[in-house]
């Protein structure tokens, strides 16, 4: 018996317990699943060295693997669950929900797409946004989820990251995005082409206002998205080994008729060439936003916390802390 | 029939009208002869009809194809037919003077303008130089500069747009385009200066819009402005270049879809067939349409332009608010 044929009569067994149960450590349901799926959702194929990692590990582990240290792509919600102080996240525009104002066709009508798209990523547009504490500090948040077409920027997710900007700086506080996407959203055509204009903008009066934006760029983050809010911030981030970039690695290829060096657009490439601020570890990666906001906070009176918050607003995130 | 003289790349809508022309001019040689008039007139009617029809029936892919026409006028070749002077400013000041990105001083009306635009060449040796109208990070930043210096000295700013696209190079992204084309972004929407741009041919995505965040956009006729080629949405979303067609019209980049969807300003007409038929006409006519629009621009105060492009660009983006 091989080690993989041993890991899954241990595993349908315990299956065989858990159908006595309801539902998993994800709250699914696992009566209806076949045990193949089920061997999925225990077991984790590490996508950097193939190892097989019990899920429930991996996710404790941040989605990290701990042989080789691979970064598993994270939804946004589990982002969230990673960086917000538990109970504090308060999302904001959740009911901001895409149109199809072209009534793009290709082989599927975008809206089916949109369908699709909101069943099997469990969110409603590629980006959640909302206040939350990191380490007890109040902070405005943006996470983009690369399961929604993508991660891609059309109408709603340009909207939802320029009123989540206009949050912070009514209420005076840091701001953080977390970026993972292929770039502007095809289907919504010249709109999500200027959703680039929309949220630079926005960052222009964030700007003024002299608070500070974070952004943190995740595999993979690329094209419109890149070339607009997620290259502005303030200090720059990116999770080792992420793919950042603005043209597609095959694109240029195509172009240049040469091929690229493994390494190129890679996070510790653009470390290399000056591009961003820090490679940072998933596990550092709280502590390190904090320690950034707290730093960022102290010399003047003005930014963050306290001068033009809703009073009732922290009031209302300090009873969820 | 000055259009279908040999000098001029005939399109392949364009065809039936060649074959027209050259009939007509056959006839034309022996009427001289024989003097029936009649039958040459009926089939200059006809070419009349016909040339109306195609131009009047125009697919958005057609337009592609005359916004992309070799002979085209470019951005310098406007500049030059609506400023009597061209006092051209070059390089980045860190290292490179980008040929895709021209940039310099113009005058309308007696008033100073900064001129930028995205430059494409006529041949091989043209085009060593400015790369096919594809920016570098370099050139944005030439821009950025220049915009800058518009802003220091009160000119408004009047940008040409014409490019497939911001080049997608190895160089392109080790000296980092995204930041190159996101800090354009973010700095022309803190402008005070009043800012004007027409798309003259290809408005290729983010390497147009660096360029483009204006108060006034404008577009030629025949110009089209897109978040990605039909080419690249084809292979993207159909998975076959063969669908160039329908990418083409899914994606609503003619003049006529961006103004329904009130992305642009004003459509500056172009002559039968394209500019390139009469470059000094349509010329003519985007001059009328710059100095409306800086006329009314110019009553605001510098925080109202400001504002007024801020707010256009704040308000861009259709959804649901359930």
């Amino acid at each position: 018996m091989g080690l993989k044929d041993f890991f899954k009569t241990r595993q349908l067994k315990k299956a065989a317990k858990l159908q006595n149960g309801t539902a998993n450590a994800n709250g699914q349901d696992l009566k209806a699943q076949p045990p193949d799926e089920l061997l999925c959702t225990l077991w984790t194929k590490c996508q950097g060295c193939n190892e097989l990692l019990y899920t429930s590990e991996l996710k404790k582990n941040l989605s990290v693997c701990k042989h080789c240290g691979f970064h598993h792509r994270l939804s946004a919600q589990e982002r969230i669950d990673q960086l917000i102080d538990y109970g504090s996240f308060i999302e904001i525009n959740e009911n901001i929900l895409p149109d199809d104002p072209l009534n793009f066709v290709d082989l599927k009508p975008y809206k089916n797409r949109l369908n699709e798209a909101q069943k099997t990523s469990g969110v409603k547009e590629a980006i959640i946004t909302g206040l939350g504490s990191i380490n007890n500090q109040l902070t405005a948040i943006g996470v983009m989820e690369f399961q929604y077409i993508g991660g891609s920027m059309g109408s709603v997710v340009g909207e939802k990251i320029v009123s989540l900007i206009e949050n912070a700086i009514d209420k005076r506080l840091p701001l953080v995005l977390i970026s993972s996407s292929g770039g502007a959203r095809m289907h919504e055509g010249i709109l999500s082409l200027m959703q680039m204009a929309k949220t630079a903008g926005a960052l222009k009066k964030l700007h003024e206002a002299k608070l500070l934006y974070i952004s943190i760029l995740t595999e993979p983050t690329f094209g419109g998205v890149t070339a607009s809010f997620a290259m502005l911030g303030d200090i720059l981030i990116a999770e080792p080994h992420a793919r950042i970039g603005f043209a597609g690695r095959r694109v240029i290829e195509e172009t240049i008729r040469q091929k690229l060096p493994k390494d190129f657009q890679t996070a510790e490439y653009l470390l290399e060439n000056g591009q961003i601020d820090l490679v940072v570890p998933r596990p550092n990666l709280k502590q390190h936003i904090s320690d950034l906001i707290r730093l960022h906070s102290q010399n003047t009176k003005k930014s963050f916390s306290g001068n033009g918050i809703d009073k009732t607003m922290i009031d209302k995130i300090l009873a969820r802390i | 029939m000055k259009e279908t003289k040999k000098d001029f790349i005939a399109l392949d809508f364009e065809k039936p009208l060649i074959a027209l022309s050259k009939q007509i001019n056959e006839l034309e040689q022996k009427t001289l002869q024989n003097g029936n008039k009649k039958v040459v007139n009926d089939l200059k009617n006809q070419y009349a009809k016909v040339k109306s029809q195609i131009y009047k029936d125009l697919s958005p892919l057609d337009r592609v194809k005359i916004a992309r026409h070799p002979q085209r006028p470019y951005p310098l070749d406007y500049i030059q037919l609506i400023s009597p002077t061209w006092h051209e400013l070059h390089g980045d000041r860190e290292g490179k003077d980008d040929g895709a990105i021209i940039g310099g001083l113009i005058e309308i009306e007696g008033q100073t303008i900064m001129a930028i635009g995205t430059q494409k060449g006529r041949n091989i040796k043209e085009n060593q130089k400015r790369n096919f109208g594809m920016p570098s990070p370099e050139g944005y930043r030439k821009a950025l500069r220049l915009f800058y210096h518009a802003e220091k000295f009160n000119f408004p700013i009047l940008t040409f747009i014409d490019t497939p696209g911001a080049y997608p190079g190895l160089e392109a992204e080790a000296h980092n385009q995204s930041h190159a084309i996101a800090m354009n972004l973010r700095e022309l929407a803190g402008l005070t200066v009043p800012v004007i741009a027409v798309i003259t041919g290809e408005g290729g995505s983010g390497g147009a819009l660096a360029i483009g965040v204006a108060n006034r956009i404008l577009m030629l006729e025949n110009s089209v402005y897109s978040v990605i080629s039909p080419e690249g949405c084809a292979a993207i979303l159909w998975r076959t270049k063969d669908k160039v067609q329908e990418a083409a019209n899914a994606l609503k980049i003619t003049a006529y879809d961006l103004y329904k969807l009130r992305i642009i300003d004003e459509i500056i007409p172009e002559v039968e067939g394209g500019a390139h038929y009469n470059p000094k006409e349509t010329s003519e006519q985007l001059l009328i349409a710059v100095k409306k629009h800086l006329e009314e621009l110019s009553r605001l105060s510098s925080n109202e332009i400001k504002k007024d492009r801020q707010e256009k660009f704040r308000n861009i983006g259709i959804f649901v608010n359930a």
